[in-house]
């Protein structure tokens, strides 16, 4: 693997691996800022497929997971492997969609081209991902002038182009108009039909209640609940999520 | 010695008329200072971009040093040129001393650390919005860098015109290492300085016009392809 590292100039993590990325385990996984504690020894298990939804209250620690099991921060303490592998060697077969989308200056379509030609992809696909996420009308405008349901389907464009296995969305939804949130939903469904494992950080229940197979709950840096959405929404098991779900105060 | 009106009268004509000489040296200070901006933008610019995404030990002086460069005096450049270039110096055999070569060589190092620090500001800043999502789609040092350098081209127009403009107008450096040397070293600015001298301010005010026309043009042109790109949220 190194060899083939450094044959094609790319670094370690972008190199194709046979070795599976899931199931993902992490364990005792702590991050801590100074004094404060934002994950407080989390265990977690994500299986091979889904979409698991990773709920919580404001400040529970959902968006700095996802960006430690993508290797994007390196925890204070504990571990993270990807069918035993970490997180910094499989960040290159994930893509993560953040809150507010960081589009490059330059078109909708360049945007996309750039993704497919900096991972070697077959750039031919770029007129048929825009038109996945209904964009092919929208190709020559600049990509910062979209109107915030665009630039998030573009974003989502740009994490499929790299074909992810693992796909991580940080609230990708928040402040859209209903219509951009189906939307988003719809192509993140897609995805998830296509085998991609979906990993999706939401505030919103009744999205939740449309995308989860399974439900994460967090609550004080820890998961206070991981259960299948079936038996989560009926009926959650700690008191933590049952507030949260009856519109109550969590701290 | 001349009246400033008759001086400006003669200036008006110079440039009306097209003087040969005039012609000539407008050229040569726009080819030497030109050629020393495109040559400081090659190497300030990579040299910018490496160090506003790179963190390491001692990055704080370098940026201390790279600041401290902009403000380098061009007669101590054009000494150190000199010094090399000189029949005696360890270039000097290759006899460049009083050439637009020389000249070139001496405006490239005063302008490219201001090139560099400039660009290193620009840069930085864009880097703090993309580094996130650079380190996401898992992309190269050398991706990032032309990515960044791609993404803040209208930012660092900006900044090759601050290049320039501190280039063409100075005298000090190209004084020195091209001698002023009519028809054949002989730019704007130090026609300027040696007319003035001389007490022919009719040239001298006829070249300072065309200085100044150089700047507006050449800002007025860059601030208008920065609006458009601004309109497209490309800034």
């Amino acid at each position: 693997m190194s060899d083939a590292a450094a044959m094609t100039g790319l670094p370690r993590a972008a190199c194709p691996a046979s070795a599976p990325v899931l199931p993902l385990t992490a364990r005792g996984l702590t991050l801590r800022f100074g004094e404060t504690t934002v994950i407080d020894g989390l265990d977690l298990d994500l299986g091979p497929s889904g979409c698991t939804m990773i709920l919580g209250p404001n400040g529970s620690g959902k968006s700095l997971l996802l960006k430690l099991l993508h290797g994007l921060i390196k925890p204070t303490a504990g571990q993270i492997a990807w069918g035993g592998q970490p997180p910094g060697a499989v960040t290159a077969r994930q893509a993560l969609v953040f809150q507010k989308p960081v589009l490059l200056r330059r078109t909708v379509a360049a945007n996309l081209d750039f993704v497919l030609k900096s991972r070697g992809h077959d750039r031919a696909r770029l007129a048929a991902l825009l038109d996945h996420v209904g964009l092919a009308h929208k190709a020559g405008q600049p990509a910062r002038l979209l109107s915030g349901g665009e630039a998030q389907r573009l974003a989502l464009a740009r994490a499929l182009a790299t074909d992810p296995e693992v796909l991580f969305l940080d609230e990708p939804t928040a402040s859209l108009d209903p219509a951009s949130v189906l939307a988003i939903e719809q192509i993140v469904a897609d995805a998830r039909d296509r085998g991609v494992r979906v990993v999706f950080v939401s505030h919103d229940i009744g999205q939740a209640r449309r995308m989860a197979d399974e439900v994460v709950f967090l609550h004080r840096g820890r998961v206070a609940e991981h259960a299948p959405a079936a038996a989560f929404f009926p009926e959650p098991q700690s008191q933590a999520a049952r507030d949260y779900l009856n519109g109550n105060v969590v701290v | 010695m001349q009246s400033i009106g008759e001086a400006f009268t003669l200036a008006l004509q110079l440039v009306l008329s097209g003087d040969a000489d005039l012609i000539e040296i407008v050229l040569l200070s726009l080819r030497v200072s030109l050629s020393a901006t495109a040559i400081a933008c090659l190497i300030g610019l990579p040299v910018g971009a490496l160090v506003a995404i790179s963190r390491f030990r001692g990055r704080n002086l370098v940026l201390v040093v790279m600041n401290a460069l902009m403000g380098l005096p061009p007669v101590v450049v054009g000494l150190l040129v000199y010094l090399h270039l000189s029949r005696s110096g360890p270039l000097g055999f290759l006899g460049l001393l009083y050439t637009p070569t020389a000249m070139i060589i001496a405006q490239t190092i005063l302008i490219a650390p201001i090139v560099a620090a400039l660009s290193r500001q620009v840069l930085e800043d864009l880097h703090a919005e993309y580094a996130e999502q650079f380190r996401s789609l898992c992309l190269t040092r050398w991706q990032s860098v032309q990515a960044l350098l791609w993404d803040a081209r209208y930012s660092l127009l900006t900044v090759g015109l601050a290049g320039f403009g501190r280039a063409v107008a100075e005298v000090g450096a190209v004084i020195i290492v091209g001698g002023n040397i009519d028809h054949l070293t002989r730019v704007m600015t130090t026609a300027i300085a040696l007319e003035t001298s001389k007490g022919d301010l009719g040239l001298a005010l006829a070249l300072g016009i065309i200085l100044l026309v150089i700047a507006l043009g050449v800002n007025a042109a860059v601030q208008t392809v920065r609006l458009t790109a601004t309109r497209q949220a490309y800034v």
